[in-house]
């Protein structure tokens, strides 16, 4: 189809470098996929350079074109359009010429999962660090409402300082927007190795099957395999409702417990057994050391027949139904920071600040509780110091552990985390920053002389905190 | 071009102001009516001297089946308070009213939208869009990419798949919905006067034809007021109680 001018139709071939689109000079041809060219490009306005590298996405279109191609391409155009922050690519413009659309975005330069993927099996905790970053970019997407529903290897991309920024959302779904998507296809919206039970029924409405994405990324990743390998068809895809995969350990004897019990978490059929959210599941990766081991962390052999046909008929009933989106999922599942002062330890403030933690447990069930106490610095001569350190903090978490006793949480519930810092409420702020922290549930310091002299941590804590929080006053210790 | 859509004000003044200066701090260029400026409420004279001021600065507006009932004829199809106030609206509309009124088009097409207050598919017959079915009658029966409709009074989004099957969509409020040129759109604006969705605030829609996106609004408004004034004209107790409940 060419045009008047003598040009060639944007959706139809290669263009050469020089072409001028919507405000954009081509450079050259980045990658031809099956459903799109993507080209690097500069403003064609020198005076106005962009802040980052651009790229140009243009679906082909013409006869034998893929259905599905524009279909991705106005869902991708929507979705970037809407989600901001470092953990996307920015969308810069989007229009058509002729009725060939194109968008521009921000290019990412850095490495591709993909690169890593490719010399994997990688040691643990370097799996731990990708997955972990992935996951953190995945919480920042549910946060925005945005399901990808297409993660794998090379649909993610690292910036220069480690930052994951997933890519292509031509499968995501916005929970406040219309699914373009849904049935549009004969086979289920996914990829066969990565694509959860819940989307094989037909449900795009629950975010962790991007968790379930990121077990079959991790496991990948630690083993150098694909856990239900890549079929095409809905059956071969089903068969991963009822055959669990090979356990990592059984590939990769050295593969700690630990990661084999996150991995096959994420692996689980039905939703509600994975991780609640991508925070916790990085919480998690960051934090190995505490993840309670059940009985997956153990095993070295899939389920018998016995239990695979148990699985199968299980299979045979409709998933439950997801939270109706994203963002509403995720506040059922808040990571809540509990702070507690252990040079303040009085029985009413104790009480008070549980109270508030069991009526938040009635309304957050699936809530995640970290306790978290700064030691002081010990000013001990070199030589012991480091003993001393460590004996103090351990009789800090047994500390932590016996004040969370009486709120009767699951193993998977509770984290503590101890460090030894002058700077209280600089450690509490930096935890939470860290690790993805909802709420902070701080005690009023009492009416002391230390009060005045030092500030008090709830109050900087309350200034400068990347979240809520609640300041628990015991009732007899008003003025 | 920002355009602010009411529909189904039904002479409810307190909802029509307020929905006004509402969509003014939104920064809309103009005004749209989708039918049913009265019947039911207690101000159709204050709300048709708004409007009218509006339509003559080139805003433009659209029949509806509470207007036309209001202008004569058989009452058969309605139900006993509807009924009731079209009586009551009749006695107090004057030969200028009337005139704007009977002035009105059943459509106005304008580059690619449709504006229409029950149905592209025959507008006269008042048809209500409640499913895919009676939307794609009505795509059926217009050029136009986005067709934006009031009379069901509940806020609602169809839109076409690429094989022609029709989806079905409940906006969020404040949420922009971008209106992709690939497919067509029908969108229930919802109603600024009497809203039925449980929600008691005044629903409108804006269409930023630039943007490509169509926003819901629901704005709370004096309901108490408005309430009470349809108490005091005597009109049906039935009318006032539902604009409590917005059922």
């Amino acid at each position: 189809m060419a045009t008047a001018g003598g040009r060639v139709s944007l959706g139809e071939g290669p263009l050469p470098a020089g072409t001028a689109v919507g405000g954009f000079r081509i450079r050259g041809l980045l990658h031809e996929g099956g459903m799109a060219r993507l080209y690097a490009v500069d403003a064609a306005d020198a005076a106005a350079p962009a802040p980052f590298p651009l790229l140009m996405k243009v679906p082909k279109l013409g006869f034998g074109c893929h259905p599905g191609c524009l279909v991705g391409f106005e869902v991708e155009r929507m979705i970037l359009g809407r989600l901001r922050g470092p953990h996307a690519p920015a969308l810069v413009a989007s229009g058509d010429e002729e009725g060939a659309p194109w968008l521009v975005m921000e290019r990412i330069e850095g490495e591709a999962l993909a690169d890593r993927a490719a010399r994997a099996p990688l040691e643990a905790g370097e799996v731990a660090r990708l997955t972990g970053a992935v996951a953190a970019a995945v919480h920042d997407l549910h946060r925005q409402n945005v399901i990808h529903f297409d993660l794998k290897p090379t649909n993610v991309l690292f910036r220069a300082d480690g930052t994951a920024v997933p890519i292509d959302f031509g499968l995501a779904r916005h929970g406040e927007l219309p699914d373009l998507v849904e049935e549009e296809f004969a086979l289920p919206a996914g990829t066969g190795a990565t694509i959860s039970p819940e989307q094989l029924a037909g449900n795009r409405r629950d975010p962790r099957s991007d968790l379930f994405a990121l077990g079959v990324i991790a496991y990948q990743l630690a083993t150098g395999k694909l856990p239900f390998g890549a079929p095409t068809t809905r059956g071969g895809m089903r068969r991963r409702l009822y055959v669990d995969p090979p356990p990592p350990r059984a590939l990769k004897p050295g593969l700690p417990p630990w990661l084999q019990e996150v991995i096959l978490r994420c692996l689980e059929v039905r939703p509600e057994a994975r991780y609640a959210t991508a925070a916790q599941l990085a919480h998690d990766l960051a934090h190995p050391e505490q993840i309670p081991l059940s009985l997956r962390a153990g095993r070295l052999h899939r389920a018998g027949p016995l239990a695979v046909a148990r699985r199968w008929l299980r299979a045979l009933r409709a998933p439950p139904r997801a939270a109706p989106t994203p963002a509403l999922h995720l506040s059922r599942a808040p990571h809540v920071l509990v702070a507690i002062d252990p040079g303040d330890r009085r029985e009413a403030l104790d009480e008070a600040m549980r109270v508030a933690l069991r009526r938040a447990l009635a309304a957050e069930p699936e809530l995640r509780l970290t306790l978290v106490a700064a030691l002081p610095p010990q000013p001990f001569g070199e030589e012991s110091a480091p003993d001393i350190a460590h004996g103090q903090q351990t009789a800090a978490r047994i500390g932590l552990r016996h004040w969370a006793h009486p709120l009767g949480l699951s193993a998977e519930q509770l984290r503590i985390h101890v460090e030894e810092n002058a700077d209280a409420a600089g450690a509490l702020l930096a935890y939470a920053a860290a690790h993805h922290v909802d709420r902070i549930v701080i005690g009023a310091r009492g009416h002391s002389a230390l009060r005045r002299y030092l500030g008090s941590v709830s109050a900087r804590v309350v200034a400068e905190a990347p979240c809520s929080v609640s300041v628990v006053r015991p009732p007899q210790d008003h003025p | 071009m920002r355009t602010a859509l009411l529909a189904d004000i039904h002479s409810n003044l307190e909802a029509l102001q307020a929905c006004l200066a509402h969509a003014r701090r939104e920064g809309v260029d103009r005004f749209a009516f989708l039918g049913d400026l009265i019947g039911y409420g207690a101000d159709p004279l204050a709300c048709l001297d708004i409007i009218a001021g509006l339509v003559d600065a080139g805003a433009p507006a659209v029949l509806g089946n509470h207007d036309e009932a209001c202008l004569g004829g058989q009452l058969d199809a309605m139900h006993f308070a509807a009924r009731d106030a079209i009586y009551w609206t009749r006695e107090r509309l004057g030969p200028h009213e009337r005139a704007f009124l009977a002035g009105l088009p059943l459509a106005v097409a304008e580059t690619d939208r449709l504006l229409v207050h029950a149905s592209a598919e025959r507008p006269e017959a008042w048809t209500y869009i409640t499913g895919p079915r009676e939307a794609a009658q009505a795509f059926a029966a217009t050029p136009a990419r986005v067709v934006l409709v009031g009379h069901v009074h509940h806020p609602q989004l169809y839109f076409t798949m690429p094989g022609g099957a029709i989806r079905d969509f409940a906006p969020v409020p404040g949420v922009p919905l971008p209106l992709s040129d690939f497919r067509r759109w029908l969108a229930i604006v919802g109603s600024v006067g009497q809203p039925r969705d449980g929600n008691p605030a005044a629903c409108y829609a804006l269409h930023d034809a630039g943007a490509g996106t169509l926003t819901h609004f629901r704005v709370p408004y004096d309901v108490q007021a408005a309430a009470r004034k349809i108490l005091d004209a005597g009109l049906p107790e039935r009318l006032a109680w539902r604009l409590l409940e917005g059922e």
